[in-house]
This record gives structure tokens, sequence and C-alpha cells, in this order.
């Protein structure tokens, strides 16, 4: 098999599977309780916290484990929204966030919130400027992912947070983190943002468990209500293996980072390339190719994310027929004869019409070989004149 | 006062002469194995000329109507109250307290019909009749006694106890699953082959069904669908034989030979020949498919013919006379509309033409066919020995 849908989940690491194991059969107590399995288990929800605080350079007391990654968007977007609902109404997105961003933002339209959807360049990116006309006295909240889902592109998020800062230093700013963490240094205080989101499973880690980033002092109200658990900010008691297979998770993936990044990054550079000498393949957003030092800070694309559209090509059939050989991908967007559904982000970022249902992400991880993407190049060139044969006429 | 027993009304069993006990017992097996899946006990039994189901331990009434009403051959279900019979005017008090429990709204015209099938009971029917209606004359003086046409048609039966029912639910009819020969589903993902499947089994017909997927065209989601649209059918139906064929390279080679707007009408020829031969291997007496004339172009009385003409096998089509909203109805009433709107792509649709013929020629078609001669024969071969059989319960 050959894995390369790694943004849309990863290979949990065996080391988190036996940790797991062993956390789920030691330490059972519930974290709130008086006695001693309580105590042993609230031990093992707080290491994990300093692990994961001290990776992103905070304070232990900002991580709030939730189930994943939607639940962090939901938290910070509606629970800063509710919190701060007196100062005002006026939320600022990017028309390619998550739909756990754009759908908790569309809910609160609907009560009332007023919403800036921010477009983004061909490159896939927030254009600082356009930032800074949508701010206003109103503003509370401006939401902005650091690395797209769909084509990989990266947000400079240190710059629009700069761009907040000066304009109203109390506006809260979030990041949706789930597609860096890992893949990118994610330092909230140097990015300059008070929330930051991240899911467990996007880096070998367990399903059903992330964490949000609360800078301390930001106004924030709970989704959850009950027992008060975690400062009362999300209630349930904690999924103490999920949590410690998270903090796992993190070290592995985010040991020596820079180096794993860049092997990641000179990776993806040859696969486009490659990519790019199959006939009509183009490939959408930054493809990385025009940045000198190969380093992939500053490539303005993640190091792990392709989108490729493949003209006459329809992306569910080529999916398939990867599958066929055991290659998985995802498409952009799932269309079928009667009912087509077009991707935001694509959409976006001007894609060709015709190309939104011919495009595919390939995803990889820090366990992706050269082997896998050389199979995978040689049944694309394979399939591709095949496919592009036989179409609707 | 909970119902303990069902009686359960067929009609056209009656009529069968001598092989009635044939008929009877289909019936009664077909609902003992639903019955098997509802919590509870309960006993299925044949009592002079009647089927009754008696229920014991813990059932909820609802679950039991509902499995019943997927047996065909029941018209009817009534929910029996039974008591035991102490003496008349205990017996007085039962009614009028069924009466009172089972109509809140006592402004109802009725009639008590009472039977004596314990001949040994000491009051004669007609005196039944007039002493409970006057308890309940007695108890509700708002309700008023009908004989010609009442609202309530209350029937108390003395048999070992003694049985209360006054409602009936209507059953869906036709006859038990398996007194009618086998026959063969062309099963697709669409709206309306579930429901013919649906309607031949009503009659009686046991079911087996072929489906053609096409990989990487279709994919196994789109399988999964027609798996689970079966398994809804099989609620009726009892257990489906699914035979999943691969229809991929007849396509493809059809694709390359034959003129365009000919595809689809010759596609459903090799179709029609495949499940033909896989209908004689499985000892089915007939094709069943979901058209209508003139749904669409392969569906005009023209292409109907020219597709016939193929099989030697009778081929039922239950829907041939109804409009496509009335078949929706049917699809909504046994359950399978909203798996048949799912959005996969099915092989009849991947590679259809702008203009397909309407009204094609017998004698142009098999010339066009003519051109694949040669090479087809191996592929309907190959299509043949890919035959994975699911057995769908």
């Amino acid at each position: 098999m050959i894995y390369l849908d790694n943004s849309a989940t990863t290979r949990q690491f065996d080391e988190v599977t036996q940790y797991m194991a062993e956390i789920a059969g030691a330490y059972f107590g519930n974290p709130s309780s008086m006695h001693l399995a309580g105590v042993d288990a609230e031990k093992i929800v707080r290491d994990s916290r300093e692990t994961i605080a001290g990776i992103l350079k905070a304070d232990p007391k900002e991580i709030v484990f939730t189930s994943g990654g939607t639940e962090s968007d939901n938290l910070a977007i509606a629970g800063c929204a509710y919190a701060n609902r007196r100062k005002g109404s006026h939320i600022i997105t990017s028309r390619i966030e998550h739909p756990a961003v754009l759908e908790t933002v569309r809910h609160l339209e609907s009560e009332g919130f007023k919403v800036t959807y921010l477009d983004v360049a061909k490159d896939g990116r927030v254009d600082p400027g356009s930032l800074r006309e949508a701010l206003c006295s109103d503003t509370i909240l401006v939401s902005v992912m650091h690395v797209n889902n769909e084509i990989g592109s990266v947000n400079d998020i240190e710059a629009l947070s700069g761009i907040v800062r000066s304009y109203d230093p109390s506006i809260l700013f979030h990041t949706d983190a789930v597609q860096s963490f890992g893949k990118l240094d994610v330092l909230p205080k140097k990015m300059g943002v008070d929330l930051v989101s991240v899911s467990a499973h996007k880096i070998h880690g367990p399903k059903g468990v992330g964490f949000l980033y609360v800078k301390n002092g930001t106004k924030i109200n709970p989704i959850l209500f009950g027992g008060g658990q975690q400062n009362g900010l999300r209630s349930g008691t904690e999924n103490v293996p999920g949590i410690a297979g998270l903090a796992l998770a993190s070290k592995l993936s985010c040991g020596s980072l820079g180096e794993k990044s860049q092997k990641l990054f000179e990776q993806k550079s040859y696969f486009v390339q490659e990519l790019l000498k199959l006939p009509e393949v183009t490939v959408n957003g930054l493809t990385g190719e025009k940045n000198a030092d190969n380093s992939p800070s500053a490539a303005g694309t993640a190091p792990h994310i392709i989108s490729a559209s493949f003209a006459g090509v329809r992306a569910e059939v080529l999916l398939h027929a990867l599958e066929a050989k055991e290659i998985y991908v995802s498409s952009g967007s799932a269309c079928s004869s009667n009912r087509p559904a077009k991707s935001a982000t694509l959409t976006a970022i001007g894609l060709d019409e015709k190309l939104l249902t011919s495009t595919l992400r390939f995803s990889m991880s820090q366990e992706t070989t050269r082997e896998e993407i050389d199979a995978t190049l040689t049944v694309l060139n394979d399939e591709l004149p095949k496919l592009r044969r036989y179409q609707r006429r | 006062m909970k119902y303990s027993t069902f009686l359960i009304k067929y009609a056209e069993i009656a009529i069968k002469g001598k092989n009635r006990y044939v008929f009877e017992d289909a019936l009664m097996h077909r609902m003992k194995l639903v019955l098997k899946r509802v919590p509870g006990d309960f006993a299925v039994t044949k009592t002079q000329g009647r089927v009754y189901v008696d229920c014991s331990g813990q059932y909820d009434t609802d679950e039991v109507i509902g499995a019943l009403l997927t047996v065909f051959g029941i018209n009817a279900i009534c929910p029996v109250v039974k008591v035991p019979y102490e003496s008349f005017d205990d017996l007085k008090r039962d009614v009028v307290k069924y009466v009172d429990e089972e109509y809140p709204d006592k402004n109802k015209t009725f009639k008590v019909f009472a039977r004596r099938a314990n001949k040994s009971f000491p009051v004669r029917s007609t005196d039944m009749n007039a002493d409970l209606g006057g308890a309940i004359l007695d108890a509700f003086p708002q309700m008023k006694v009908d004989v010609h046409d009442p609202e309530i048609m209350l029937n108390v039966e003395v048999r070992e106890d003694i049985f209360i029912y006054s409602r009936q639910i209507t059953g869906p009819g036709g006859m038990p699953i398996g007194t009618n020969g086998k026959a063969m589903l062309l099963l697709s993902g669409g709206i309306d082959s579930p429901v013919a499947g649906y309607m031949v089994a009503k009659r009686g017909v046991k079911i087996d069904a072929v489906y053609f997927h096409a990989p990487p065209y279709t994919s196994e989601r789109a399988k999964q669908k027609v798996v689970d649209l079966a398994k809804q059918v099989a609620k009726y139906t009892g257990t489906i034989c699914l035979h999943v064929i691969n229809f991929t390279d007849i396509q493809l080679a059809i694709y390359d030979t034959c003129p365009h707007d000919e595809l689809t009408i010759i596609m459903r020829r090799y179709m029609m020949r495949i499940a033909e031969h896989i209908a004689k291997e499985n000892d089915c007496l007939g094709l069943i498919t979901g058209e209508s004339i003139g749904q669409v172009a392969s569906q005009t009385i023209q292409s109907l013919a020219v597709t016939n003409e193929v099989c030697t096998l009778p081929v039922f089509r239950p829907l041939i006379g109804f409009d496509k909203q009335e078949i929706i109805t049917v699809s909504e009433k046994i359950g399978t509309f909203e798996t048949s709107i799912l959005p996969f792509e099915d092989c009849c649709t991947i590679f259809v033409a702008k203009h397909p013929v309407t009204r094609p020629n017998a004698k142009v078609i098999r010339r066009s066919e003519e051109k694949l001669y040669g090479t087809i024969e191996a592929l309907v071969e190959k299509a043949i020995e890919t035959d994975e059989v699911i057995n769908v319960i």
C-alpha cells in the first residue's frame, strides 16, 4: 500500500499505539478523582500538557485538550465570539478555511455576527492588504489557517497578526494549524496569535483528540458545559490515553523538525517536478520551484501537500485507478454526474472550471519514500493515456 | 391493556384450493424468520384457518407490527387483547375497559361482533352482542350503535381465552415469498430497480440480483450502495444472492468499436445476456428490470424491444406503466429512496452520449454489434468469471 493521503489522516505510530494501550490499562482512573488512581491519571494529563507546551514554547496552562481539530476550531471561534460580543460582532476569516471554521462562522452569522471572507490570491494565500482593509472598530476575531488542507499554501501568520496588532491589539487572532503542526514550526508567541487548533491524527496520533492553544488572558467562553474540567473551558472527563498518545505523537513528529521538513520538502519538489513532466498536468498553488534556497519556511507552500490537476480525466476515476494499484490519494472535490460538489478552495484560487473535477491531492508524511513516489508516477504515466482515451463524449 | 396476540389476515391464499397449505406454510415460515430478529418470544400458529402470533416475554408492539409488515401475503394485522374468561360480568368490564383505552374520543359509532369458537361457552353470540353493546352504551353515553356501517367494529371471539380486537393495520398484501419460483433482478444503484424487485417479490417470487460495476469508473462505495439497497429489499424478500460482475472491459470494447450514440443500448444488451446466463445457472425463471416506458433514451418502446430480443427468458418489468413520482412513492415506502439518491456514479451513466439513439433499429444495432465479434465473446466469458457472490441478508 502506498498511502499518499496523509492530510486526511495518518498511520498511527506503533510507539503511540503501544503507549496508549499501556496508559489505558494502567491509568484508568478519572483525573478528577480524589484517590491515587485519579492522581496518577491526572499526572499523565499534566505531563502531556507540559510536553506539548514545551513544543509550542508556551505555558502548560495555555493548552486545552479537545476531541480534535473540529472541536478546537469551534471552541476558539464560537467561544471567543460569545465572550467578546459586547465589544463587537465582526469576524474576519478566509474563503479557504476548513469547514470546521467556515461552518462555525456561518452559524454565528445566522445569530447576527457579521463575517468578512477574505479572498485569496492564485497561490492560495491571504493578501495582508485585504486583511488591513477588512478590519474595523467592530472586529473582535480574525481566523486564518496556517496551511491550507487542499493545496498546501502557507499563510504568513506572523505578518497577518502583525497587521491586526497594529490596528487594535485587543482583536483576537486564531489560526487552524491542523495541517502545519508537525510539518512547520508552530510557535504561537512568535506567530503573534491567541489561539491555535491542532489535531492528533494528522501527526500519526490517535483519532478523536487534539488541543487548542489559548493564550493566557484570552477572553473565551466554553461551548461544552458540565463538570468544569480544564479550568471550566472544556468540561468532560479527559481522554487520558488519547491525550498521552497526542503528546507522544507530537514529540515524535516535532523532534528534529527542521531536518525532517527539509527532507519532506525535497521529496515534494522532486514529486512536483516529475508530475509536471507528464503531459497536461498542472500543479496548483505555489510549487516551491522558484525558491532559491529550497527551504520549506520560505516557500509559501507546505512540504507535504501537492494539488495537481489532470486535464481530461475525472479525478474520481483516476483516484480509483490508483486505488486499484493500492495507491491511496484524495480528490479535491467529490463529483458525480448527477451532483457535482465543487471545492471552495479550488474555486477560490480561480482554478479553471474544467479542472475542478480533475484535481487530486497527494499528501505525504515523513514515512513516504522516494520509491513510493516513483511507483506512483509510473502508475500515473500508465493510466493517464488510457483514461484520457475513454471519456464521456 | 397490552396486545398479546396478533391475528393475521391473508386474502389470496384462501383461494388457492388444495395447495393452500403450501402458501400458509410459506407465510408462517417467513413470519417466524422476521420475528426472530425482534426482541421477545413469539409463537406463530395456525388454528381453524387463521394464523396467530402469540407474544410473550419483553416485546414492543410497534416492533412486532413493523416486522410483520415486511411479510408478503399478510393483508392485515389485527392487534388483539386477550383476556381470560372468568365470568360474563368480568368480560363486560374488560370490553368497556378496552374501548375506553383504545378510543380516547368516544364520539363514535360501533357494533359488537361476537363469535364462539368454543360452543360450550354459556352465552350465545347474539346475546353477547346485545349485552356487551349495552354495557358499552351504559359506560359511554356518547357512543352510538350502528350495525350497518360502524366506525368501530368490535370483535369479541371466544376461544380458550377471549380475544378482543377492533383495529386492523393494512399489510403489504401479495403472496408469501418462495411460492412462485425465483427471478433475477438487474439491480443498479438507482431508484427504480429496487422497487421493481420489491414488486415482483410481492407476488411470491424469490429474488436473486446482479449488479454490473465498472472499476475504476465506479467506486467501491457505489458497490456498497448497491449492497445496502439489496439489504433493504431483502427485509421483504429474504436473503438476496447478489452477483457482482466486472463490466469495465466490455464497456470499453463497445466504446472503442461501436457508434457512440448506440453505446448505452448495446451495453444493455450485453448486460441482459450476462444476466440471463447467470439467471439460468441459478435456476431463475425470469429477469426483472426497473424499466418504465419512455423514462430515458434506453427505455423508449423501440429501445426496450431491441434490448429484449437478446433474451429467451421472460423479462418482468413491473414498473412499465409507472410515472417517476409513483416509483418514488413506493421507494420511499419500502425505505430504498434515501440510499438510491446517494450521488455515486453507476456504470450506465459514465460514458453516456450527449444524444443517445432514442429509436434504435434492431438491424442497425445488430450490425454495430457484429464489429465486436471475435473479441467480445472472450470478454463476456471473462466478465462472467468475475462473478462475486454476496449473500445479502
